[in-house]
């Protein structure tokens, strides 16, 4: 400007971001891998790594084995899993609907899901092994309810979506107070699907995530796309030749397809839905084709490790990992809340 | 290139649309300008395929307008909404990338010839110094040829603007109609346009149409539909109208000369 033209400032032709983009993609692929380590080694048995490696590959049945096959290595499968699938969710409930505070929740996925756990464990405890299909279904069902019921004019705005899905909610978990009340001789079966657990997770479920959960994981890989094109608003979207209403169906299936196999595996796990898209959001920013796989990663590699804290560290009471997910992310969201002193990305 | 015919819309019982005849032509700009609330934006909306009429029908390049393909119509048609979404926190480039949608396929990602469209876009918005600055850093002059830059990106054909210079100041004004000119007069883009600024409008547009309440009651040159009698009728203010250079100007009569002329008095003499 002043005459210094020798001077060239150098203009990053990169994105602003990208550094800690790939810091952050890098650190988040090493969590995965040392907190599933760190995850199998814990326990009321503190195992070794050689231990680990020998449990995992001998053949026969040595205790260490067992531990390793039986107890800890389904558990780091169904945490990784479900915590993926619920921070995915997440990550495409609050793109749809422009909302920050959106979770699979709202859509009514999770008090559907409640539901039919309620009433199987209650009312009918003899069809228990179907639990987790009519959780999913259950789930599934009432967020399809809430999309047609917010269908108006041709359209389902996102607003309306979230109002529904509030009537909805009610309805959903007051008929689930009724009957917990009316059986509160039976509520305590319950109790610990309420507060989400993944304690009991067998190898049949882990096997079982494996086959649902991976393929619907790489299904969302496919909204990352629409979701950033809705982002723009409506109008905007539709100008850019793309199908609004068309997409917004696509996602609220997948997100409610996410939401319903974790659920049904590890009963309601709130929080990592919420918190982690946003947290991961307010590092790499707004753009949804980082957001959704890291926070995927982020999701994973945090309920393994909330899931390890809750059996360790009040060893031999185990504390279910929705709770003390809860209890010690609360604290911490606010933490950094306090600390950026704002709503993050989705500031106005 | 764009004919409504004989469009009806219905909003609500105070607002209509009601058989609004339009033809645009191709490489014209033309502006649209009325009090709010007169169904400017409706009209724009309609013709960009965000509304769809009760009755008539739009034709562009003759095909009726619902036979166009989503992307197909994208690839043709641009348009600038009203009020963007203006707290979306992504690069300039970014949003311009967006631009190039209408053009690929599912999946298909960005190639050489994109980037290319999109440095175009950017460097003919004045946009390339500061492409990967995120948009709510930008004033708002430059936000919103960020966002013309994106429709531009789409190539289009024709290419709508809601009140394109609403909360500008005066440079910024000039430098998105500077823009809009160059657009038209060099790469052949033929523009339509809501505009609040009735002189603005008759400068750098081939034609003028006045809305009143839903119907188009004026359409023809500025010097022709800027008269007395349109800004009674349209506007219901009473104006001089001047000319300069065969260009009309207009301002507004009585009560605020006064004020002018008060403001005078209480320049302070100096020297
Ligand atoms: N989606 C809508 N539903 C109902 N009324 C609307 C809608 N959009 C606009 N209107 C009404 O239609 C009238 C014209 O609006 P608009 O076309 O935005 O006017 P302008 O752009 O000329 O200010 C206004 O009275 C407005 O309140
Ligand atoms: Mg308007």
């Amino acid at each position: 400007m002043d005459g210094h033209t020798t001077i060239e400032l150098q203009k990053p032709r990169r994105h602003p971001y990208y550094r800690r983009r790939v810091a952050t993609a890098v650190i988040l692929t090493i969590a995965v891998f040392i907190v599933s380590i760190y995850s199998i080694v814990t326990g009321s048995v503190k195992l070794s790594l050689p231990q680990v490696w020998e449990g995992l590959m001998r053949e026969g049945s040595s205790s260490v084995r067992t531990i390793v096959w039986d107890l800890r290595l389904p558990r780091i499968i169904v945490g990784m899993i479900v915590g993926m699938c619920l921070a995915v969710s997440g990550t495409i409930m609050q793109g749809v609907m422009k909302n920050p505070l959106a979770d699979p929740g709202i859509i009514g996925v999770s008090s559907g899901a409640a539901l039919m756990a309620v009433i199987i464990t209650i009312l009918l405890p003899k069809y228990i092994v179907v639990l987790p299909i009519a959780a999913f279904v259950g789930g599934f069902a009432t967020a399809m309810l809430v999309y047609a019921l917010s269908w108006q004019g041709g359209g389902s705005a996102p607003g309306r979506i979230i109002l529904v899905g509030v009537a909805i909610n009610a309805v959903v978990g007051a008929t689930m107070s009724a009957i917990m009340l009316l059986y509160s001789d039976r509520v305590q079966a319950v109790l610990p699907w309420m507060a989400g657990v993944i304690g009991g997770a067998t190898m049949e479920q882990a096997k079982m995530l494996l086959i649902y959960g991976i393929p619907a994981l790489v299904l969302s890989l496919f909204a990352i796309k629409p979701v950033r094109l809705l982002q723009l608003g409506d109008d905007v979207a539709k100008l850019l030749g793309h199908r609004v209403e068309r997409s917004r169906f696509f996602l609220i299936i997948i997100s409610a397809l996410l939401t319903g196999i974790a659920v049904s595996v590890s009963g309601l796990i709130g929080f990592i839905g919420l918190v982690i898209p946003h947290v991961v959001r307010m590092i790499v920013g707004q753009d949804e084709r980082f957001v959704l796989p890291l926070s995927a990663l982020a999701g994973g590699a945090f309920l393994v490790l909330a899931d390890t804290f809750a059996r360790s560290w009040f060893d031999p009471v185990e504390l279910p990992v929705g709770l003390l997910l809860s209890f010690l992310g609360g604290p911490f969201f606010l933490y950094i809340l306090y600390k950026r002193g704002g709503l993050g990305a989705f500031r106005s | 290139m764009l004919s409504v015919r004989d469009v009806s819309i219905r909003h609500s019982e105070l607002f209509a649309l009601r058989h609004v005849e339009l033809e645009i032509h191709e490489g014209e700009i033309v502006s649209i300008i009325g009090p709010n609330g007169s169904g400017k934006s409706t009209l724009l909306k309609t013709m960009a395929r965000l509304l769809s009429p009760l009755e008539g029908a739009i034709i562009l390049e003759g095909r009726l307008l619902d036979l166009w393909g989503q992307k197909e119509l994208a690839q043709t048609l641009a348009m600038l909404p009203q009020t963007p979404h203006h707290g979306l926190d992504m690069t300039v480039r970014e949003l311009v990338e967006f631009g190039r949608n209408p053009h690929k396929r599912w999946l298909q990602t960005l190639d050489h010839e994109d980037e290319r469209v999109i440095d175009w876009a950017l460097d003919v918005t004045n946009l390339k110094e500061m492409e990967n600055r995120f948009l709510p850093s930008l004033s708002g002059g430059e936000r919103q040829r960020a966002w013309i830059a994106m429709a531009i990106a789409q190539r289009p054909k024709i290419l709508l603007l809601d009140e394109p210079t609403t909360h500008l100041d005066i440079v910024h004004q000039l430098e998105v109609m500077e823009l809009v000119h160059q657009l038209n007069k060099e790469w052949g883009v033929t523009v339509v346009m809501v505009l609040h600024d009735v002189n603005q409008a008759a400068q750098y547009s081939d034609r003028l149409i006045a809305m009143k309440q839903g119907t188009i009651v004026y359409d023809g040159p500025p010097q022709q539909v800027m008269c007395r009698q349109m800004f009674e009728e349209v506007f219901g203010v009473d104006v001089r109208i001047v000319y300069d250079d065969n260009q009309p100007f207009f301002f507004p009569r009585a009560k605020t000369f006064a004020v002018v002329r008060s403001v005078q008095r209480y320049t302070p003499t100096t020297g």
